[in-house]
């Protein structure tokens, strides 16, 4: 990429469809440019930044509730092959806005190596609920160039800055499948005989991933933002597997499909306890999503993670040796995973539903094992002391 | 030759250029653009120029021109509530230059030299100075006093020296031999300053977080590792021990991470005040943030112009705490600036060189006696990033080596959500010895003792905690069940610290005293009362004990939690009686 490539931009591209290299591959005309922009893309000066604090309701309970999105983060799914991440991508582009206004989101959505079914699905679905009229699509399938799937976020990031700091919009990039950019990324470094890192990915793969998942954000004197969802495949399932490693070092958060939830044949699977969204404490409370968030979302955790753990002891030493905390929290963690985390693709839950729902929920336990919850909160919001 | 040549090859960061006249570490302007660049390796009349900014678009042919002089820091008034990118350019003036974005070739001065501060002599004409030694003094900010001092190795007898209202590049003093100094001096950046001797750390630096205070002690002058996984809490730990420890000077360094988190120190730290002092942090702080998606070569100068500048400060006297939040990344722009350099790998490509400086930069930090005589102290913490959180990699085990205090991050507490994820199981701090005096003299005679205690209630728990896996806790003995409550209060009530809470997240040596002698005041009580008859359950399920350990939330607990205690050792007592 010694020279620089530049991507023609307009507001012309919202409607399109590009190929990976950002050519029309949707029959229309050769985009119309206001200007050319370099695709490298500089880096935002870190004292030009504005810190990222509204929240975006997806209307999925588990992120909503557990792992709040905020505009101008960068979230990652690590998700693994066979599981539905790509529902979940188009369920939270299809629902994502923020609370209290209609302001919607153009979607930039940027395939990298994917097969040509599952960019007939994405396509067929934009298509069917008309969010393809507020998105633009860069599309690098798996049997074109790996060269050119090094060059297709950035094309993507090219048109998601464009529009976002340039023409005020609010932009949601989602990429599908990292993972697959980074195995060209690995190809294209052993074509050229570099010294390879682990598992043969080149040692600068952090600072690569880096330049493009750090195009993300809000600046100051641009009313525009950047939120980025990339979705990544684990090999083999494994965390510490180069590439969910390094995005993890550098997103603020991910959100963890599980593929034992998926098999119990829960949607969507997204396992909280290992997930995290590092900006919530920003964009969570009173003046943006409810009082009681914090506080139910840290019971909910807790609850859920012991109950959880207490099924690994049941295995063992059976359920009649629970007490009777203990025989709450098992029960509420199945509840949890069905009631909570079940719904279904296109149920689209406002915060407070899902908040109100947690409610619900909690009062199948007995208030005094609920410590987390602030007493204020629960002669609010407690069901009993609701009616 | 002369002092411009051309481009002859381009690699990322690395450029050659050639027919050029150079020295080792000359700064060089490369290509039309200008770009900022570095000489680090000269063979004939080729030179090897690591490059600060971008260099994607420049071409062979271009020029490079020779500036003669060695990369330096600028040091002078002016350097504190600043931020700068690794090189040292303050990033509001390249906001005003270049826009939100940053683009190529703008040079910027390091703080304002049109600035004027009133200077106050310390000493006369005709005095002798010699290098190091202070010759006056400005009010820096409300709470630092900048002492202008000698360059070391220069110096002279006094032939004149002003007083009253001067910028930066104006001269203050002259010498017989016809040198003379101004208020700003240059350093350069990969060499260490002068000290006259290094003494051993005897005092601690008192960070406010009750694990790192009371079971792995840094001292002032010390060096600590934070390594961990993603997301175990490195960052938080360091931006903590950057607002609330009793450094008077702390220079933090973002070396290739996130751009929010540098965005939120600086939202944040204008309004938070020092505990130790009472005014705005931001008045003791100067800040670097070279992250991730800004060039590799600059990342790995950001490290040396924050360690330079904390030597500055230290020679005047000052403690100074330098955070690099991630050493890691670091070690990956050595390596990715070794690799263009085609040099020979060594493990995990790092280059074999590696973990001689990593121990060069851990060894910056040291209590010293200045070249002015005063006492002063660098003290660093390094977080290190492992790839997949496995530590046995070269960056962890090169800093392992050399630092005195590791505080191991686990991912399974961060997933329990027990912050900070501070492992106190295979954590440890080697200056204990040393500091347990200073503990004893200023907190209370008792206190190494108590530190054992709590240590070994937690090394027990973890030992019982084996066997209730297997059998549940029921079946244990109800002594043992004691222990393990014990040690859970340990953990909930004295380790777990939430560093965003507004009034935990910060907690006086003085009371992390005294709640650890609460919780062994518990134990002790709990203990006797089931001698005589209590049940396990009654005695820890007393009210009074939950209201002590929320009680740690509230303002004025160090008032409040000796009257506690006393409740709770009552009703203790009367469980015996009810029996
Ligand atoms: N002491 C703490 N108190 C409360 N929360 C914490 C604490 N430490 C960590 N956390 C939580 O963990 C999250 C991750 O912490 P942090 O950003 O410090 O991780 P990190 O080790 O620096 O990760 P990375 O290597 O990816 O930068 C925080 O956003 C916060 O939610
Ligand atoms: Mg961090």
């Amino acid at each position: 990429m010694g020279d620089v490539f530049k991507l023609p931009v307009s507001t012309d591209l919202i409607g399109r469809i590009l190929d990976g290299a950002g050519r029309p591959r949707d029959g229309g005309p050769d985009i119309v440019a206001d200007e050319k922009a370099d695709i490298i893309g500089a880096a935002i000066n870190p004292y030009s930044r504005r810190s990222p604090h509204d929240f975006i309701q997806t209307g999925i309970s588990a992120i909503d509730c557990c792992t709040s999105l905020v505009r101008g983060q960068k979230l990652p799914i690590f998700s693994a092959s066979g599981l539905p991440h790509n529902d979940i991508a188009l369920q939270i582009a299809r629902q994502a806005k923020l609370t209290g206004s209609d302001e919607e989101f153009i979607v930039v959505f940027c395939a990298m190596g994917i097969t040509a079914e599952e960019y007939n699905f994405f396509r067929a679905d934009l298509e069917r609920t008309g969010a393809l009229e507020n998105a633009v699509l860069f599309v690098n399938l798996a049997d074109d160039p790996a060269v050119e799937r090094i060059i297709t976020p950035r094309l993507a990031l090219t048109a998601a800055e464009y529009l976002a700091f340039e023409k005020d919009y609010h932009v949601l990039v989602i990429y599908t499948d990292m993972t697959n950019y980074c195995d060209a990324l690995r190809q294209i470094g052993a074509a050229r005989e570099e010294v390879p890192g682990r598992r043969g990915y080149p040692g600068y793969m952090y600072t690569d991933l880096a330049m493009l998942y750090e195009r993300a954000g809000l600046v100051k004197g641009k009313k525009g933002s950047i939120t980025q969802f990339p979705i990544l495949t684990m090999p083999g399932d494994d965390i510490t597997h180069p590439i969910p490693d390094l995005s993890g070092y550098i997103t603020e958060g991910q959100i963890v499909i599980s593929r034992e939830l998926h098999q119990q044949g829960i949607y969507p699977p997204i396992n909280v306890l290992p997930s995290l969204s590092r900006l919530m404490g920003s964009c969570i409370g009173e003046k943006t999503t409810r009082e009681d968030h914090k506080s139910v979302s840290d019971q909910m955790y807790a609850a859920y993670a012991q109950g959880r753990e207490l099924r690994g002891l049941v295995a063992i030493v059976g359920e009649d040796a629970l007490n009777e905390r203990d025989k709450q929290l098992l029960e509420f963690s199945g509840v949890f995973e069905d009631k909570f985390l079940r719904q279904s693709r296109d149920e689209n839950r406002s915060i407070e539903e899902t908040l109100d729902l947690c409610w619900t929920l909690m009062a199948r336990i007995d208030t005094k094992y609920l410590v987390r919850l602030d007493q204020k909160w629960i002669d609010k919001y407690h069901p009993e002391n609701r009616k | 030759m002369k002092n411009e040549g051309l481009i002859y090859r381009i690699s990322g960061p690395v450029v050659t250029a050639i027919d050029m006249k150079a020295a080792m570490y000359d700064v060089v302007r490369v290509g039309t653009e200008g770009l900022m660049g570095e000489v680090i390796e000269l063979h004939g009349d080729k030179a090897v120029i690591q490059v600060y900014e971008d260099t994607s678009g420049i071409r062979p042919g271009e020029i490079v021109i020779n500036t003669g002089e060695t990369l330096s820091v600028s040091l002078g008034p002016g350097l504190l509530t600043q931020i700068y990118d690794g090189i040292q350019r303050p990033l509001p003036t390249l906001e005003k230059e270049m826009g939100v974005f940053l683009t190529r070739g703008v040079d910027a001065d390091a703080f304002d030299l049109e600035k004027i501060w009133t200077f106050e002599p310390q000493v006369s004409v005709g005095d002798t100075i010699v290098g190091g030694q202070v010759v006056g003094h400005v009010q820096e900010t409300d709470t630092i006093v900048h002492k202008i001092m000698a360059v070391p190795g220069a110096g002279g007898v006094v032939k004149s020296i002003e007083s009253g209202d001067f910028n930066v590049t104006q001269t203050i003093c002259t010498f017989e031999d016809g040198s003379d100094m101004q208020m700003m001096q240059k350093w350069p950046v990969r060499t260490p300053r002068p000290y006259q001797q290094k003494y051993p750390p005897v005092i601690p630096l008192i960070t406010g977080m009750r694990i790192l205070d009371f079971l792995f002690p840094l001292a002032k002058g010390g060096a600590a590792g934070i390594p961990g996984p993603f997301g175990s809490g490195k960052t938080v730990t360091q931006q903590s021990l950057a607002k609330y420890s009793d450094a008077q000077l702390v220079v933090y360094i973002g070396c290739g991470e996130r751009g929010n988190e540098m965005t939120e120190v600086l939202d944040e730290f204008p309004h938070l005040i020092d505990p130790n002092t009472g005014k705005p942090l931001m008045e003791r702080t100067v800040m670097i943030a070279n992250t991730s998606n800004m060039p590799v070569a600059a990342r790995e100068a950001s490290v040396y112009t924050g360690i330079t500048i904390a030597e500055y400060y230290r020679d005047m006297g000052y403690d100074v705490a330098l955070m690099a939040d991630s050493t890691s990344r670091w070690a990956e722009a050595m390596r990715e600036i070794s690799s263009r350099l085609e040099e020979m790998p060594g493990e995990e490509g790092y280059p074999a060189y590696l973990s001689t400086r990593i121990a060069e930069f851990y060894e910056r930090a040291g209590r010293v006696e200045t070249l002015n005589g005063e006492d002063g102290s660098i003290t660093v913490i390094g977080a290190v990033s492992p790839p997949g959180g496995d530590i046995s990699e070269p960056v962890s085990q090169g800093t392992l080596r050399i630092v005195k205090v590791f505080w191991g991050l686990d991912a399974g507490l961060a997933r329990q959500r027990h912050f900070p994820a501070i492992n106190w199981l295979n954590s440890y701090s080697l200056y204990p010895q040393s500091l347990d005096q200073w503990f004893r003299d200023n907190i209370a005679q008792d206190f190494p003792e108590i530190r054992t205690e709590l240590s070994g209630l937690l090394q027990i728990e973890s030992e019982l905690q084996e066997i209730v896996q297997l059998v549940g806790s029921d079946a244990l003995p109800v002594d043992q069940q004691l222990t393990l409550e014990v040690a859970r209060m340990i953990r909930e009530y004295f380790l777990q610290q939430n560093g965003f809470h507004e009034v935990d997240a910060y907690c006086d040596i003085n009371l992390q005293y005294k709640m650890a002698k609460a919780i062994l005041a518990f134990q002790e009580s709990a203990k006797s009362a089931m001698a005589s008859g209590s049940q396990l359950g009654d005695v820890v399920n007393v009210p009074s004990r939950s209201d002590l350990m929320r009680g740690r939330l509230n303002k004025g607990y160090i008032d409040t939690i000796d009257d506690m205690v006393k409740t709770m050792l009552a009703e203790i007592a009367a469980t015996v009686e009810e029996n």
